[in-house]
Formats: C-alpha cells, sequence, structure tokens
C-alpha cells in the first residue's frame, strides 16, 4: 500500500466527512460557548479583583489562582466522573463546556485586570473629574480603552480554548477528535485522524495569523 | 460680598511620611480668579485635587458649594466642580463632540442631542468648531487642551480648577489656551488656576496665593504681591522666576 492510500485515502475521506463535520459543530459549538463564558466571566472576575471589598477580591484572586494551576484535563475528569458521587451528573457537553470556561474566565480575567490597569492614570481621573459613576467610568472610559489593549492577547487566549476542546474526547463527547478516532477504527485507516488535524489548522491558523496582525498594528500605533 | 464657594479649614494631606498639606485656610468667593503660585512641591496642585477630591484629605474640612465632601461625598463635590489638567486627559477613543457632551449625558442626564447641542457651543467659544468630529490624537496640544476646558465648562461646575494647563503645551501654544481662559474669566466664573504663567496671573486674578512646603505662605491682590511681597521665600520665589 502506498502512504497514499494509508494517509491521504480519498475514498475513506469522502465516506467519513460526514462524521468529522458533524463532530466539528459539535467542537465549534463548544469552543464558542467556552469563549463568550470565558469571556464574561473573565471581565466580572476582573473586576472583582481591582474593586472589590476585601473578602471578594480575596475570592477572585484565589479562584484565579487555583484555575490557572490546575491541568485542564484533570479537571474535566473530575467534573465528569467525580461530580456524580455528589449528585451533579453533567452531559458530556454540559462537563467540557463547565471546565473550559471555569479556567478561560481564569486566564480571562488576569488578561483583562492588564488591560484596564494599562489605561492611564489620567483616564480615570479625567472621568472622575467629569462626575461620571463608578460604572460609567467603566462602561463610558475604562473598558473600551483596555478592550483594544487585550484584543490580541484574548484572541490567543480564544484559540488556545479552542484547540483544548479536543480534550472533550476524553469524556466522550462526539467532537472533532473522538468523531476522527471513531472513524479510524470504523474505516480501518487513518486517514480520518489526518483529516481531523487538517481541520483544526484550517480553523486554527487564520486566527494565529490574525493575532500577529492585530500585535503589529498595536505595536505600531504607539500605545 | 459674594458667598464663598469653596471653604478649606486646616486641611491636611499627607503621602506616607510625606505631608503634602499643613492645614490648609482659605476660602474663595463666588466669581473670583483665584491663581495659586509656588514652587515645585509646594502643595499647589495637590491642594486643588482635594477641592476635586481626586486626593482626599486626611484632616480638616472642604466644603463646596455649601456640602462637606469626603469620604463617602467624593461625587458631590465632583460633579460641582470642573477640572482642566495639565496632560489633558482626553477620552481618546471619543470624538472631540462626544468628549465634551459625555458629563451633560451620563450625569446632568441630558438626552444625547441636547448633550451635543450644549457641547457645540462650547466647541465654537473655544474656537475649534472646526474640529467637532476629529479625535483627540489627531489634535495638537494647545487645541487638546481647548477641549479639556470645554469638557469641563460642558457641567456647569460652579468652580472650574486648573492643574498647570500650559505646562505641557510647546511654547507657541501658551497663547491660545491662556486666552480662552482669559475669556472665561470675564464671564464670572469662580476659577482657581494653577500655573506658573506670571503673566497670565498679574492680568486676571483676583487674589495670587503663594504657597510653599504644604502651607499658604502669602496672599494679596497681584499689585500687593508682585510689586510689595512681604515675605522673604515669596521675594526669592518671584525673583528666581522673572529674572530670566
Amino acid at each position: 500500500m502506498s502512504i497514499f492510500d494509508t494517509f491521504l485515502n480519498w475514498k475513506v475521506f469522502v465516506q467519513t466527512l460526514p462524521l468529522l463535520l458533524s463532530g466539528l459543530t459539535t467542537t465549534l459549538t463548544l469552543g464558542i460557548t467556552a469563549i463568550i463564558l470565558g469571556f464574561i466571566g473573565g471581565l466580572v472576575l476582573s473586576l472583582v479583583r481591582l474593586y472589590a471589598n476585601t473578602p471578594f477580591r480575596q475570592l477572585a484572586i484565589a479562584y484565579i489562582d487555583v484555575f490557572r494551576s490546575i491541568p485542564l484535563l484533570v479537571l474535566l475528569v473530575v467534573v465528569y466522573y467525580a461530580l456524580p458521587f455528589v449528585g451533579i451528573r453533567l452531559s458530556p457537553f454540559g462537563a467540557a463546556a463547565s471546565a473550559l470556561s471555569i479556567v478561560s474566565a481564569a486566564y480571562s480575567a488576569e488578561i483583562f485586570r492588564a488591560g484596564i490597569e494599562a489605561v492611564p492614570r489620567g483616564q480615570f481621573e479625567a472621568a472622575h473629574a467629569v462626575g461620571l459613576s463608578p460604572w460609567r467610568l467603566m462602561g463610558d472610559v475604562v473598558l473600551p480603552q483596555a478592550l483594544k489593549i487585550v484584543i490580541p492577547p484574548i484572541t490567543s487566549n480564544s484559540i488556545n480554548v479552542m484547540k483544548d476542546t479536543a480534550l472533550a474526547s476524553v469524556v466522550a463527547m462526539p467532537d472533532l477528535l473522538k468523531q476522527a478516532t471513531q472513524a479510524q477504527a470504523l474505516a480501518a485507516n487513518p486517514t480520518p485522524l489526518i483529516s481531523a488535524a487538517l481541520i483544526y489548522i484550517a480553523i486554527l491558523l487564520p486566527l494565529v495569523r490574525l493575532v500577529s496582525i492585530f500585535e503589529k498594528r498595536l505595536a505600531g500605533r504607539g500605545r | 460680598m459674594t458667598q464663598p464657594i469653596i471653604e478649606m479649614k486646616g486641611v491636611v494631606k499627607s503621602f506616607g511620611q510625606f505631608h503634602a498639606l499643613y492645614g490648609i485656610d482659605l476660602t474663595i468667593r463666588e466669581g473670583e480668579i483665584v491663581v495659586i503660585i509656588g514652587p515645585s512641591g509646594s502643595g499647589k496642585s495637590t491642594l486643588i485635587r482635594c477641592i476635586n477630591q481626586l486626593e482626599q484629605h486626611n484632616s480638616g474640612a472642604i466644603v463646596v458649594n455649601g456640602i462637606e465632601i469626603g469620604r463617602g461625598r467624593r461625587r458631590a463635590a465632583q460633579v460641582e466642580v470642573g477640572m482642566v489638567f495639565q496632560s489633558f486627559n482626553l477620552f481618546p477613543h471619543m470624538t472631540v463632540l462626544r468628549n465634551v457632551a459625555l458629563g451633560p449625558a451620563r450625569v446632568r442626564g441630558l438626552s444625547w442631542a441636547h448633550a451635543e447641542e450644549r457641547a457645540k457651543r462650547l466647541i465654537v467659544r473655544v474656537g475649534l468648531e472646526d474640529h467637532i468630529t476629529k479625535y483627540p490624537g489627531q489634535l495638537s496640544g494647545g487645541q487638546q487642551q481647548r477641549v479639556g476646558i470645554a469638557r469641563a465648562l460642558a457641567m456647569e461646575p460652579k468652580v472650574l480648577l486648573f492643574d498647570e494647563p500650559t505646562s505641557a503645551l510647546d511654547p507657541e501654544m501658551v497663547g491660545e489656551v491662556l486666552d480662552v481662559m482669559q475669556q472665561l474669566a470675564k464671564t464670572g466664573v469662580t476659577m482657581v488656576v494653577v500655573t506658573h504663567e506670571m503673566g497670565f496671573a498679574r492680568k486676571v486674578a483676583d487674589r495670587i496665593v503663594f504657597m510653599d512646603g504644604g502651607r499658604i505662605v502669602e496672599q494679596g491682590r497681584p499689585t500687593e504681591i508682585f510689586n510689595a511681597p512681604q515675605d522673604p521665600r515669596l521675594r526669592s520665589f518671584l525673583q528666581a522666576i522673572l529674572s530670566h
């Protein structure tokens, strides 16, 4: 058998493509859910960490530190296999989405904090001097500037979340990787695995490029 | 005599071990133009930053427009007091129009249409009607500072504070900002100005306050301060600043 028949078998590719595409849909749904929840969670956490009263601030710091320390795979296994013992039974999607969002929120929180702290002090003072309420100060003045600053690292984090969705195959979620291994078993041929790898690259490579472009543009503006 | 609009009694402010203000007593009346001068580090900026609570004083009392300000009453002061900063501090992600309209819309509760109408009038008043839709980054320093003045005016404050408004400007732009301030002084608005522009102080001020080492050392009319300074520290300060 030639290398093409083994790794890039057209017939196998066409046969297993529908399965792979259904896996891709699951992967994208999972990834986007986790990215959105992680974004919102991270923003709230960063604000609590920066501005809340001491006990809440310390809770936020503890959350951020703990979930940046735990390996995602370990968290996922705990959520899916251990929580049922205390009566919390999540679907594979629910378990994977929770674990990914929880960790992404912790990383995003640190990114947002850095972004908010990078907004010059004078901006806060000017907003105070105009008499803005704390919410308006954040919403109208600080966050628009902070979000611009964090576009590259937040995009980078989103790429990581998208990649980490592949771990969900461990808890039997029919994502792209899981479907690919399934298809490989059915077809007795590794072509689906190669296809899956190429699909991941095709989706994430443009995003990786985008981060570089953002970074260059931000550096070019010199602020 | 008009009503006092700002009353400071025994105001103390320290940053750790360093005392920036040692018991300041100062009353400013409605419509008065007060210029604060003094060597750098004398507490001038700290004094006006306490008036709108960008710095919170450690002890003593500050009454602005009849309301004692301090902990928990921070915004009460900030809403009634306008501030023009040395480094402009315009909001870089908003147009000139939006910068000026933001306060009236968000704090005074005007509709955006009304707020922008008011903003336009003020922008015309500082001579920037051709730059309304530009962003701060597209303006010169002098133009940015005039927007800063319009932004402060838009809140219709009882008092306008100026914290070295021309110190960050290239020399050729100082004049345009001082002109706007001088025009403003004629309209009866209360102004407290920290500046090193002695020409402006002499011409525009009703009263000059000289500070040194966190204390008010001497105050009086411009003619008294410039022509007959009493305290040796004021004399040497004026000598140093006017001799070149």
